[in-house]
C-alpha cells in the first residue's frame, strides 16, 4: 500500500509538485495502480533471472572518433534563455522574493 | 481533390509517378488538400508542414522517379514523437510546445533518402503514454469510423489519418500496443517490428527496452514497402539489430498452405467481448481455409503482462523524462526563485496528469526499499512471459488472436480510471515485453466498429506476418470499405 506521505516523498524525488487536491487524487490512483502491481506477488518466479532487455547484443563498441555534427548555434537554438552563447539559469541559491 | 487515398495504394501511386500521370508536387498538393478537409473531423495532425512537403516533392520531381524508387514522391506522415529537423516536434506535450529539432530521426532521414515526402506530424498521447490519444495537449483525435469514439493510442493520429484517407502511410511507435491498438480501432494494418529492427535514434524515448517504430497503412503491401526502407542497423542506435533486412515483398505470394498457427486460450477469455470473439473465430476459419493449421495453445503468464509492463515501462519513463528540466529546450516556468524551482515548476506545469502518474509509479518502483519488490520482480515475470512465447514458437510459425478486448470506446469513457484504461492493452503488451514482431490486420466489424486480428511471430519474423496478413487481406478485402464517418467526403 502507498499512502499520501509516500506519494509526496516520491513527488519530491521526481521533481514534481502537487496541490493538496491533486495529491489526494494521485494518492487514490496510485493506490489502485499499486494494487494492480501487487498481483505480481502471486507469481512464483523461482530462480528466474530478470530480463532487462530483449536483444542478445552485448557490449556494442564503436571507434571513438569525433565527427562534425552540429554547430554551437544550432545546439543553442532551443534554449529558453541564453547570453553570450551560454545557457542562462537562475541563481542556484534562493534569491528570495522580489529580486531579479 | 484528385487523389483518393481510400481507393489507391503506394504501388498504384508509384506507377502513376513513373508513368508521369501525376507528379510528386501534385500528390503533395492533393494530400495537403485532403488533410485540410478531413482533419476538421479527425484532428489527426498536430502540425501540417506544407513548405517542407512542397520542397521535398519538388526535389523528388526534379531528381526524376524511376521504377526502383518505390517511395519517391509518396507523402507520409510521422507521429509527433519522431523528431524532424526544422519541423516542430511536441510529443503532444506542453513541455515541448516550442521545440524545433535541429536534426532528423534516422527513420526520417531514411524516408527522405528514399524520396518520400513529409507532410506533417500526427497527434498522440503525451509522450506516447496512453491508449486513446485523449492525453494530448493538442486536443482529442477522433475515430474515422465514429467521431464520438477514440482512435486508440498512442499512435491515434497516425491511425486516424490513414483510415480517413488523409495520407497513404504514417509512422507510429509502439511501446505496449501503440501501433496495433489504434490500427485495430480504425480498421487499418499496423505493424510493430521486432525490438531493434528499426532504429530508435530520434524517437523521443518512453520505455527504451520496449519502444519500437513501425508503420500504419491501409494495405499490407504498403506496410512492407515502407518497413523495407526504414528497417536495418543504425550506428546511432546501439540496440538496433545487425541482421540483414530480408525482401519483405517477396513474401507476399498469397500462399500460407501449411503455416502452423497457434491461438492462445488466454486471448479469447472472458475479458474479451463476444462480438470480438466471433469476428476472430471467423478470421481463424479463413486462415484454415487458406491452408493453415490452427491449434489452441497456452501463454500462461498473459494475465500478469499489464502490471509487469506498467512497472517496467514507467520505471524506464521516469528515468528518460528526467531530461525535461526547463534548461536546454522546451517549456521553462516563469517567475522562478532558484534553479530547483526551474526544475520542479517547469516539470509540474509542463507535463500532463498521465505522464506525471507514470513518472511517479516509475520513481516509486525504482526507489530504495521497493526496487526488488517491484521493478526487479517485474523484470523476472517479463522473463517468464518471454519464455511462454519461446515455448510456443518451438512448434508454431505464428500466434494469432484479437488485438484488443473490445472495439473503440467512447471519448471520455475511461479517461479518469487509469487501471481500466491500462487493462485495455492486455493483448498487445506481451509482444513488447518479449520483443517479438506483431501486427494488427482488419478482420471485420462489430456494431459498425472495426476489429483487428493480431499476428505475432518469432523475433525477425516480419516476413511471416506480412505473408499471412496479405493472404488474409486478399480474402477479406476489408480495405474496400470506407470508414463510416468519412462517407460522403470524397
Amino acid at each position: 500500500m502507498i499512502d499520501r506521505d509516500q506519494v509526496a516523498h516520491v513527488a519530491g524525488l521526481a521533481k514534481l509538485q502537487f496541490t493538496d487536491q491533486e495529491l489526494t487524487a494521485f494518492t487514490k490512483q496510485m493506490e489502485d495502480i499499486m494494487a494492480m502491481a501487487d498481483q505480481l506477488n502471486e507469481v512464483d518466479v523461482g530462480d528466474t533471472t530478470p530480463l532487462y532487455q530483449v536483444t542478445d547484443l552485448k557490449n556494442v563498441f564503436r571507434e571513438d572518433k569525433p565527427v562534425l555534427w552540429q554547430t554551437r548555434d544550432q545546439l543553442l537554438e532551443n534554449v529558453p534563455e541564453k547570453q553570450n552563447g551560454l545557457i542562462k539559469v537562475p541563481s542556484i541559491l534562493d534569491n528570495g522574493e522580489g529580486e531579479a | 481533390m484528385s487523389t483518393d487515398y481510400l481507393k489507391t495504394d503506394i504501388t498504384s501511386l508509384h506507377d502513376d509517378l513513373v508513368n508521369k500521370k501525376t507528379t510528386a508536387a501534385q500528390l503533395a498538393a492533393d494530400t495537403l488538400a485532403a488533410i485540410d478537409s478531413k482533419d476538421k473531423k479527425t484532428n489527426a495532425f498536430i502540425t501540417v508542414a506544407p513548405e517542407v512537403a512542397e520542397k521535398q516533392a519538388a526535389a523528388a520531381d526534379e531528381k526524376g522517379i524511376g521504377a526502383a524508387d518505390t517511395l519517391a514522391g509518396i507523402p507520409i506522415a510521422l507521429k509527433d514523437n519522431i523528431i524532424t529537423n526544422g519541423v516542430k516536434t511536441t510529443a503532444a506535450s506542453k513541455i515541448l510546445n516550442n521545440f524545433i529539432p535541429v536534426y532528423d530521426a534516422t527513420v526520417a532521414t531514411r524516408l527522405q533518402q528514399a524520396g518520400a515526402v513529409l507532410v506533417g506530424k500526427t497527434n498522440l498521447d503525451e509522450f506516447a503514454m496512453g491508449s486513446s490519444t485523449e492525453n494530448s495537449h493538442y486536443g482529442n483525435t477522433h475515430n474515422a469510423w465514429a467521431l464520438d469514439r477514440v482512435p486508440g493510442g498512442s499512435s491515434g493520429g497516425s491511425a486516424a489519418a490513414v483510415a480517413a484517407g488523409e495520407v497513404v502511410a504514417a509512422l507510429g511507435s509502439d511501446t505496449g500496443g501503440s501501433i496495433r491498438q489504434p490500427a485495430a480501432f480504425n480498421g487499418i494494418f499496423g505493424i510493430k517490428p521486432t525490438y531493434g529492427r528499426v532504429s530508435r535514434w530520434g524517437l523521443i524515448a518512453f520505455g527504451s527496452s520496449l519502444d519500437q517504430i513501425g508503420v500504419l497503412t491501409r494495405r499490407v503491401k504498403d506496410s512492407a514497402i515502407v518497413l523495407q526502407q526504414i528497417a536495418g542497423h543504425d550506428d546511432n542506435d546501439d540496440t538496433s539489430l545487425p541482421d540483414p533486412v530480408p525482401d519483405y515483398l517477396a513474401a507476399l505470394d498469397g500462399n500460407i498452405k501449411g503455416m502452423r498457427i497457434a491461438i492462445p486460450e488466454e486471448y479469447l477469455g472472458e475479458g474479451v467481448a463476444q462480438g470480438v470473439r466471433d469476428v476472430i473465430e471467423k478470421a481463424v476459419d479463413t486462415l484454415k481455409k487458406l491452408g493453415a493449421t490452427v491449434d489452441t495453445v497456452s501463454l500462461p503468464h498473459t494475465k500478469y503482462a499489464v502490471p509487469t509492463y506498467y512497472l517496467i515501462a514507467s520505471s524506464e519513463a521516469s528515468s528518460n523524462l528526467q531530461r525535461f528540466d526547463g534548461i536546454r529546450y522546451g517549456y521553462r516556468a516563469e517567475d522562478v526563485k532558484n534553479l530547483e524551482d526551474v526544475y520542479v515548476r517547469s516539470r509540474s506545469e509542463g507535463f500532463g496528469d498521465e505522464v506525471k502518474r507514470r513518472i511517479m509509479l516509475g520513481t516509486f518502483s525504482l526507489s530504495a526499499g521497493f526496487y526488488d519488490a517491484y521493478f526487479n520482480k517485474a523484470a523476472k515475470v517479463r522473463h517468464l512471459i518471454q519464455d511462454d512465447f519461446t515455448n510456443v514458437f518451438a512448434d508454431y510459425d505464428l500466434i494469432v488472436g484479437p488485438t484488443t478486448p473490445t472495439p473503440a470506446f467512447k471519448i471520455g469513457e475511461k479517461v479518469d480510471d487509469p487501471v481500466t484504461m491500462y487493462m485495455n492493452d492486455i493483448l498487445t503488451i506481451p509482444a513488447n515485453l518479449a520483443g517479438i514482431p506483431a501486427a494488427s490486420v482488419p478482420a471485420g466489424l462489430v456494431d459498425g466498429l472495426p476489429v483487428g486480428l493480431q499476428l505475432m511471430a518469432k523475433p525477425l519474423g516480419e516476413a511471416t506476418i506480412f505473408k499471412t496478413a496479405d493472404a488474409f487481406e486478399r480474402t477479406t478485402e476489408f480495405y474496400k470499405q470506407v470508414p463510416t464517418a468519412m462517407k460522403g467526403d470524397n
